[in-house]
């Protein structure tokens, strides 16, 4: 098969959009572990499953600002949702990752927001709204918790579609690949954060805690997984040295990021290193993944 | 409407490029020394609509004998004045979440200044690297094939200035009809890599700006026909990879945090009081 060539120019999508992939992706990612613990845990697990449902919305603020701030007019953000074309209506493209993304993250902002007004109600930080945390709390809740969980996850992974509906060297040949990998990667840090946060807060079970080191290596698994096939899929293109050379350091903290979770199922490695250790290198390899894949394929 | 641009009576001056920016006021790029061509524009991009590649296939003198080679049916130089290509099938039309990029009445793709808001997604998606993000205006820029002029009853700008008439604008029917009668000639003459480029509908479903090339499409950086590919080829294998990657995620969560329950459970039933 004879190598792809692409000729397209770069769309010189920088550091704002690395931040929107990584806010982006924990805010989906959390989004769904809050879900997964609340309905697939027990009691002890309900004061985890409100801090990710508070760390899905702070995560997701700053999404819309890089978006905007990336725009070469950003006061036409609004232009992604209504359609100022002579004909007009509003401008939904289901064929454009964009513009799905664009609504999706416009619903996914209701469903994170409502579902954090019910967490920080159960916490107790805002009794007033405690009416929200009763209606969440029950059937109801596990429908808008399953929906908002569908577009949170969604917010995770089409990012990697959009890169990929292009006809930019890497992100087009990674194909199938991208969308996965951003969102095993996401579930993966969002895990991390979890971790992060909940051993930073008494008022969490520790049991807790040893579920979400196991559901974090399930998730690191699969990203490992994705990430080896999307070298596959850039080797079989033709473009996989575009991804190697000087991307070996962003790699290595990838790879650092991946084997900690790992690691620390070892006793050694778990007295030896503070607790916080494993997290932090697996956010920081998240947010490597998405630096190398944004920056590798336009420089 | 649209272009036929024949290459093979190109002759690199430029006056094309010349034509465009004067009638669409571009500024043009700061001028730049690229060390390796005479051609000093670079790129197809915001500032430059039509850009005259020069193909320099000259093999290196290495200080011993200088013997000119012949690559390219005995031409070691090219020359190709390229534009954007008004796909009918158009790549930067499919991703565009704002509906700016837009098809005209002439069949042409153009972008509506007021609707684009800069997000950049068909500098990504366009296969040709045509269009360029004009950083004054914040928005993305290219060739309207002079949409106004054509709304005057005028010629592209570029076609109207071509002394050597490589750049020809007309119906596409009647270019269709002169690109074949020039290709069987050059064919006649033993040019026997001369080809069109986008006559058909095997790339992009037909260009509205198609070229007669005297080499193969990628010498001139153009895709060949394997690699002319739409971005939304990725558009159901990318959903249908993140949807199989959501479920095997859940079940992984579900399974680690209902086992973890369940070992909770057992624990607490264990556990003497």
């Amino acid at each position: 098969m004879p190598p792809a060539e692409h000729f397209a120019s770069p769309p010189q999508w920088e550091w704002w959009i690395v931040g929107y992939l990584f806010f982006g992706g924990i805010a989906g990612g959390s989004y769904a572990l809050g879900t997964l613990l609340r309905f697939g845990g027990d009691a002890r697990d309900v004061r985890a499953a409100n801090l990710a449902f508070i760390t899905s919305f702070l995560a997701l603020v700053p999404c819309p600002i890089f978006l905007t701030l990336d725009l070469g007019q950003p006061l036409l953000l609004w232009h992604m949702l209504v359609d100022t074309s002579p004909g007009g209506g509003l401008a939904f493209k289901p064929d454009s990752p964009m513009s799905l993304g664009s609504w999706a993250l416009l619903a996914f902002g209701l469903f994170s927001f409502v579902s954090f007004l019910g967490a920080i109600a159960e916490v107790g930080s805002f009794r007033a709204r405690s009416a929200i945390a009763r209606i969440l709390g029950g059937g109801i809740g596990l429908v808008w918790n399953a929906i908002g969980t569908v577009f949170g996850l969604f917010i995770c992974g089409y990012t990697g579609v959009l890169l990929a509906v292009s006809n930019q060297p890497v992100w087009s040949d990674a194909g199938w690949a991208l969308g996965g990998m951003f969102l095993a990667s996401a579930l993966a840090g969002s895990t991390a954060l979890l971790l992060l946060l909940a051993r930073s807060r008494r008022d969490v079970d520790s049991d807790t805690g040893v579920r979400l080191e196991t559901a974090d290596r399930y998730f690191v698994i699969l990203e490992t997984i994705l990430i080896v096939v999307f070298l596959v899929t850039l080797a079989i293109a033709g473009t996989i040295g575009k991804v190697l050379g000087v991307w070996i350091v962003l790699w290595l903290v990838v790879i650092i990021g991946l084997a900690a979770p790992i690691a620390m199922v070892s006793r050694g490695a778990a007295r030896r290193w503070p607790p916080v250790a494993a997290p932090l290198l697996a956010l920081l390899g998240v947010l490597a993944l998405r630096a190398l894949v944004i920056f590798s394929a336009q420089i | 409407m649209g272009f036929f641009t024949d290459t093979s009576i190109c002759i690199g001056c430029k006056a094309c490029e010349v034509a465009c920016k004067e009638w669409n006021q571009l500024q043009g790029d700061p001028a730049k020394f690229t060390a390796d061509s005479y051609d000093n524009t670079g790129q197809l991009d915001a500032q430059n609509w039509r850009h005259v590649q020069f193909i320099e296939q000259v093999p290196d003198n290495n200080g011993v004998v200088f013997t000119p080679t012949p690559i390219a049916g005995g031409q070691a130089w090219l020359m190709m004045s390229d534009v954007c290509k008004h796909c009918k099938n158009a790549s930067c039309m499919e991703v565009c979440p704002t509906n700016a990029l837009m098809r005209t009445e002439y069949d042409t793709v153009y972008i509506q200044n007021d609707v684009c808001n800069g997000c950049r997604n068909c500098i990504s998606a366009c296969p040709y690297g045509v269009i360029g993000f004009n950083e004054e205006k914040g928005i993305a820029q290219k060739c309207t094939l002079c949409y106004d002029r054509l709304q005057g009853g005028l010629q592209p700008a570029c076609a109207k200035a071509c002394p050597t008439e490589s750049i020809k604008f007309g119906y596409i029917d009647d270019l269709h009809t002169a690109a074949d009668a020039r290709l069987a000639n050059l064919q006649k003459q033993g040019y026997a890599k001369a080809q069109l480029y986008g006559r058909d509908e095997k790339v992009y479903g037909g260009l509205n700006a198609f070229f007669l090339l005297m080499d193969k499409p990628e010498v001139y950086k153009l895709p060949n026909e394997a690699n002319a590919t739409l971005p939304s080829r990725n558009n159901l294998p990318g959903y249908v990879g993140g949807v199989a990657t959501a479920v095997v995620a859940l079940i992984g969560g579900l399974l680690a945090f209902r086992n973890g329950r369940m070992n909770g459970n057992n624990n607490n039933t264990t556990t003497p009081h």
